[in-house]
């Protein structure tokens, strides 16, 4: 599927118009899927930013990096000592962190763009690891190491000092006087977020997003056709470490502590995981899978052995002891075995995730009323 | 009388291993005109032609296009905008996109060089460009199929496809690898056609064919290579009665 649709003006006017006023109206929705509270809402929004980032590699050029959260860490960490040396004022902590890990991205992307397909996994792979062992234990002085890096009420913020801005309490962001708590801290990230997929939404419809498709197309063709693909390449893997950079800023502006453990693998293998369950290569498809994912993460890590055993209790004993002894490797800290099972079941049968389904509804719904 | 040569190889080898692909080949191709290079199979053409773009780097002599030394360095993407567009053997086309901006995509990268981050245009306000992609697309008669995705196409309709992505670039050289191969005869006509009316246009090709129909249609001038080496030059006409060349190549074919 041609993921650069022929698309009008109309059309994609209305699809963001629908997509900002979802957005704003999560707190009213969210309520009604038992989403409701803004600590999930404000991982939907962070999680799908970094989604629709990683598209941008992943789903127009075709390369799998297995290393996207080390991204992640470096927004957070630099968005934490923007915190702690200049303001609470998240907007410098979400420049900085797009500046910075735009800057890194350049340096691993330069490095790993000299090979493709799995070698270029694996070397993002490998940037990714050092990176977390670094933040782990080598700069312990910049990161805090295991205990994760925390903003005190005494830092210097020379800025906040200068213009006589006060913190009470443990310091969180503050926007102008807005805290970044709860759902003020949603809608800090919903704007984000609508900035963000704005600007997806005109890579994918640009010159430059077709060429992207191109290069994963037939990186030969575009060779002998007067492209050089490097810089193209490069500057999409820029592009998703920015967006990287971005959501792993808002994670400490809405929760203002930085710890190493974003930067792990696992982290790096959940954007592919969100990306190909919403479906690779399409504009809305990767932020739904993030939200899925987020959702469901949400609901089973939740479940317990007893609350099993609360909705089971209707069964006779025996029966009952068998079906939560069968459940509970799948609910609680084991979620991520029923996060296993939904993707094979979305590779195998959905390749084209999420949005692939959808397309198939409406086109069925379609021949049914024909 | 005073002649313009677009392509000046001299003295190009080229070696696999110990095969000789390419032995001492010197070929002058003038401006304006089609130069066919003929022989058996693995006589070396594709190999000619891939030296030509960088495809592949010959041991020694040297390729000169527009005072540059194609052999010295240059990229295939640096040498595609200096004007050599080519046709593959087997089509390279973008199978995933539809035949439009299959097209358009070579347009702009001869209108915007090698490199532009152009991130902040709408696609479909290029309008222009993508009227020219029509025209192009409506010379080889896949106007009406322009949405589809290339990779549905047949074979034949590839390679024309693949035409049309090489002369929306207005190449100084174009470079055909059996551009009729695997295309039905009504279509090998109406490409004989196609490349006849760009001959009037001034653009000069080199084409490498096997159908002697094709060849003895378009070329003006045959080189004749066997087992690496240029065995015979000349007119058509010449390369006819040639008897070398009827030896190596043409003896079992009727002409």
């Amino acid at each position: 599927m041609d993921s650069i649709n022929p698309s009008s003006k109309r059309k994609d006017s209305l699809g963001l118009i629908i997509f900002i006023i979802v957005v704003l109206t999560a707190p009213l929705w969210g309520k009604l899927i038992g989403a409701g509270y803004p600590d999930l809402l404000q991982k939907f929004a962070i999680f799908g930013l970094f989604a629709i980032g990683y598209n941008i590699l992943f789903g127009l050029t075709g390369y799998l990096s297995f290393g996207h959260a080390v991204f992640l860490g470096i927004g957070s960490y630099t968005a934490a000592w923007s915190f702690k040396l200049l303001s609470m004022n998240p907007v410098p902590a979400v420049i900085f962190a797009i500046l910075l890990s735009g800057i890194f991205a350049a340096a691993i992307g330069y490095v790993s763009l000299r090979r493709t397909g799995i070698y270029f996994a694996i070397l993002t792979l490998a940037f990714a690891q050092m990176g977390y062992n670094l933040a782990y234990s080598v700069l312990t002085p910049i990161t805090n190491g295991e205990t994760g890096l925390r903003v005190l009420r005494d830092d210097p913020r020379v800025l906040d000092n200068a213009f006589g801005v006060q913190i009470e309490g443990s310091p969180v962001g503050n926007f102008f006087g807005i805290e970044m708590t709860g759902y003020s801290g949603y809608y800090f990230c919903a704007i984000m977020l609508i900035l963000g997929f704005y600007l997806a939404m005109r890579v994918f419809r640009s010159p430059f997003g077709m060429k992207l498709v191109a290069i994963k197309s037939n990186q030969t063709r575009m060779e002998y056709t007067g492209y050089n693909p490097r810089p193209y390449l490069l500057t999409a893997f820029v592009i998703s470490g920015m967006y990287a950079g971005l959501a792993g800023a808002l994670m400490v502006i809405v929760d203002p502590l930085a710890g190493a453990e974003r930067m792990q693998w696992t982290a790096s293998g959940e954007v592919v995981l969100m990306t190909i369950l919403g479906g690779v290569g399409t504009l809305i498809g990767p932020l739904i899978g993030a939200v899925v994912i987020k959702y469901f993460e949400n609901i089973f890590s939740a479940i317990n052995d007893s609350s099993l055993q609360a909705t089971f209790n209707f069964l006779p004993e025996w029966l009952e002891n068998i079906v939560v002894t069968i459940v509970s490797p799948f609910v609680g800290d084991g979620w991520h075995m029923t996060l296993g099972v939904l993707f094979m079941i979305v590779i195998i049968f959905m390749p084209g995730g999420i949005m692939e389904a959808i397309s198939r509804l409406t086109a069925w719904i379609k021949r049914m009323r024909e | 009388m005073e002649d313009n040569y677009v392509l000046e190889i001299s003295g190009v080898n080229k070696s696999f291993g110990g095969l000789k692909a390419l032995s001492n080949i010197n070929l002058k191709v003038k401006e304006g005109t089609t130069h066919a290079i003929i022989g058996p199979n693995g006589a070396g053409k594709s190999t000619l032609l891939n030296t030509i773009i960088a495809k592949l780097v010959p041991d020694s002599g040297s390729i000169i296009f527009a005072g540059k030394d194609l052999t010295d360095g240059m990229t295939p993407h640096g040498i595609n905008q200096l004007g050599v567009s080519r046709v593959f053997q087997t089509p390279e086309i973008f199978p995933e996109l539809s035949l439009l901006h299959n097209v358009m995509i070579p347009a702009f990268a001869t209108r915007d060089g090698a490199f532009k981050f152009d991130v902040f245009r709408w696609l479909r306000n290029e309008t222009q460009l993508k009227s020219e992609a029509m025209h192009y697309l409506d010379d080889l008669g896949l106007a009406d199929s322009c949405d589809i995705r290339a990779g549905s196409l047949s074979r034949g309709d590839k390679r024309r496809l693949e035409m049309a992505m090489c002369l929306i670039q207005h190449p100084t050289l174009l470079l055909l690898d059996e551009p009729t191969a695997g295309m039905a005869r009504h279509d090998t006509n109406r490409t004989i056609e196609l490349l006849k009316q760009i001959k009037e246009g001034g653009m000069t090709k080199i084409i490498i064919e096997h159908d002697m129909h094709v060849v003895f249609s378009l070329a003006d001038h045959i080189s004749v290579l066997a087992q690496g080496a240029i065995i015979a030059e000349g007119k058509p006409d010449e390369i006819k009665g040639h008897a070398k060349v009827r030896e190596a190549y043409l003896g079992t074919t009727e002409l």
